[in-house]
C-alpha cells in the first residue's frame, strides 16, 4: 500500500472522531472521585472527632496540601495527554504541594519541642495510612490511565506517574478525613510515601498501557 | 514551515473535522509532504524507512486527530507524533533479528528496484480479519468509493464504512503494542 493508497482508506474514513479530550477528563475527574468516595466510605469513613479537628490548623492544612497536589496534577495529566505536551511546563504546578509540606514542616519544627517531633512523626499508626491512600487511589488510577490512553501522551512512564499523583492526591484527601495523624512530620513523612506508591504504579501502568 | 503553512493546514483540518472529505485528502496529503520532510532528516544513515515514519504518522494523527484542538497549531501536533512513530520504528528496528547480507548485496539491490516496496503498514494490513482486510483493500489500493465496495463485496455502506473504521484501528493499534 503506498502513502496515496493509505490517505484514500483515511480520507473515507469519516465516522466521528473520537471524544473531546476535555469531555473525557470532566467524566473521569467525577468517576474518580465518585469511586474513591464510594471505597473511603466502605472501608474507612471519616474519623468520629471531625467537627472537632475541623477547628484545628493541622486538620485543614493536610487538605490545603492534598488539595493542591490533587488539582495541580490533574491539570498536568492533563497537559501531558497532548502529543505535542512539554513537560517543562508542568514544573511549577507540581512544585505547589511539596513547597506546601515543606513550609508545614518547618513550622512544626519551630511550634513543638524537639523532644517529641519523633513522636509526631511516628503517629499513631502509619501503616493504615499506607495501605490504604493507595487502596482508595486505585480505582482513580485505572480511570486517569484508560482517559490517557485515549489520548496521545508522547511519554507514557511520565504521563502515567502523573496519573498516580493525580489519583494519589485524591486519595490522600479522602484518607486525611478518617486520619488522627494531624503533624506535618506525618504528612510529610507517610503520606508522601504512599502517594509515591501510587505515582510508582502509575509510571508502570503507563509505559505497559499507554503505548499508541 | 512557517505560520502561513499552519494556518493553511489547521483551516483544512477543522474543515475535515466538521465533515469536509476532500478537505480531509487534502489535508492529508500536506501533512504526509510536511512528515516526509522531518522523516527523510532523521532517518538519514538509519535502518528505519522514511516512508514507513509517514504512513504510521498518518495513520496515528488520523486515529488521534480528536487530540488536536481547533485553537492550537497543526504543525507542532502533526510533528510530535511523527516523532513519535519515528522513535517507535527504530526501537522495533532494533528489536529484529538482523540477518547477515554479505555477498548478497547485489541480488537484493535488484530486487529492491523490481517489485513495488513493501511497507510496514501493508504488512500489517494482511494481518486484518479478512472482511476488513477486503474492505481496507477495496478503498484504498484498489480506489474504489465506500459505495462502490459496498457493491462489490455485497454489503451495506454502513458495514463498509465500520469495517474501514474498525480495520484503521486494529492497523494502528498492532503500531502502538509492539
Amino acid at each position: 500500500m503506498d502513502t496515496n493508497d493509505l490517505i484514500k482508506a483515511l480520507a473515507a474514513d469519516n465516522r466521528r472522531p473520537g471524544l473531546p479530550m476535555n469531555t473525557v477528563w470532566s467524566g473521569v475527574a467525577i468517576g474518580a472521585l465518585v469511586l474513591a468516595g464510594v471505597v473511603f466510605s466502605i472501608l474507612l469513613g471519616p474519623r468520629p472527632d471531625i467537627a472537632a479537628a475541623a477547628e484545628t490548623v493541622r486538620f485543614l492544612f493536610k487538605f490545603v496540601v492534598t488539595i493542591a497536589l490533587a488539582t495541580a496534577a490533574f491539570a498536568a495529566m492533563r497537559v501531558a495527554a497532548w502529543p505535542d505536551a512539554d513537560p517543562r511546563k508542568l514544573v511549577p504546578y507540581l512544585a505547589v504541594a511539596p513547597a506546601l509540606v515543606v513550609g508545614g514542616v518547618l513550622l512544626e519544627l519551630l511550634a513543638v519541642p524537639s523532644g517529641s517531633w519523633v513522636t509526631k512523626l511516628v503517629g499513631t499508626n502509619y501503616l493504615v495510612c499506607m495501605t490504604f491512600i493507595p487502596l482508595i487511589g486505585l480505582a482513580p488510577l485505572a480511570l486517569f490511565l484508560l482517559a490517557l490512553r485515549h489520548g496521545a501522551p508522547s511519554r507514557p512512564g511520565l504521563a502515567g506517574a502523573l496519573a498516580g499523583l493525580a489519583a494519589g492526591g485524591i486519595a490522600a484527601t479522602f484518607y486525611a478525613a478518617h486520619c488522627p495523624d494531624d503533624s506535618p512530620l506525618f504528612v510529610a513523612t507517610w503520606y508522601t510515601i504512599a502517594v509515591l506508591m501510587l505515582t510508582v504504579l502509575g509510571a508502570l501502568g503507563g509505559r505497559w498501557a499507554l503505548r499508541w | 514551515m512557517s505560520g502561513a503553512d499552519d494556518e493553511h493546514l489547521a483551516r483544512l483540518l477543522r474543515a475535515a473535522v466538521a465533515g469536509d472529505e476532500k478537505a480531509y485528502a487534502d489535508f492529508l496529503r500536506d501533512a504526509a509532504q510536511a512528515i516526509r520532510g522531518w522523516a527523510r532528516r532523521w532517518t538519514i544513515g538509519g535502518g528505519v524507512d522514511a516512508e514507513d515514519v509517514v504512513q504510521e504518522a498518518l495513520l496515528a494523527a488520523h486515529v488521534k486527530r480528536h487530540t488536536w484542538r481547533e485553537d492550537a497549531p497543526v504543525i507542532p501536533w502533526l510533528h510530535a507524533i511523527a516523532r513519535h512513530k519515528y522513535v517507535d520504528a527504530v526501537r522495533r528496528q532494533a528489536r529484529r533479528p538482523t540477518v547477515g547480507i554479505e555477498g548478497l548485496e547485489d541480488t537484493l539491490a535488484s530486487v529492491e528496484t523490481e517489485k513495488a516496496r513493501d511497507w510496514e503498514i501493508g504488512r500489517a494490513l494482511e494481518g486484518l480479519a479478512p472482511g476488513q482486510r477486503s474492505v481496507v483493500n477495496a478503498i484504498s489500493i484498489e480506489g474504489f468509493t465506500v459505495a462502490e465496495t459496498a457493491q462489490k463485496l455485497d454489503m451495506n455502506e454502513t458495514a463498509v464504512r465500520v469495517a474501514l473504521h474498525r480495520g484503521l484501528a486494529a492497523i494502528a493499534r498492532r503500531f502502538g503494542r509492539n
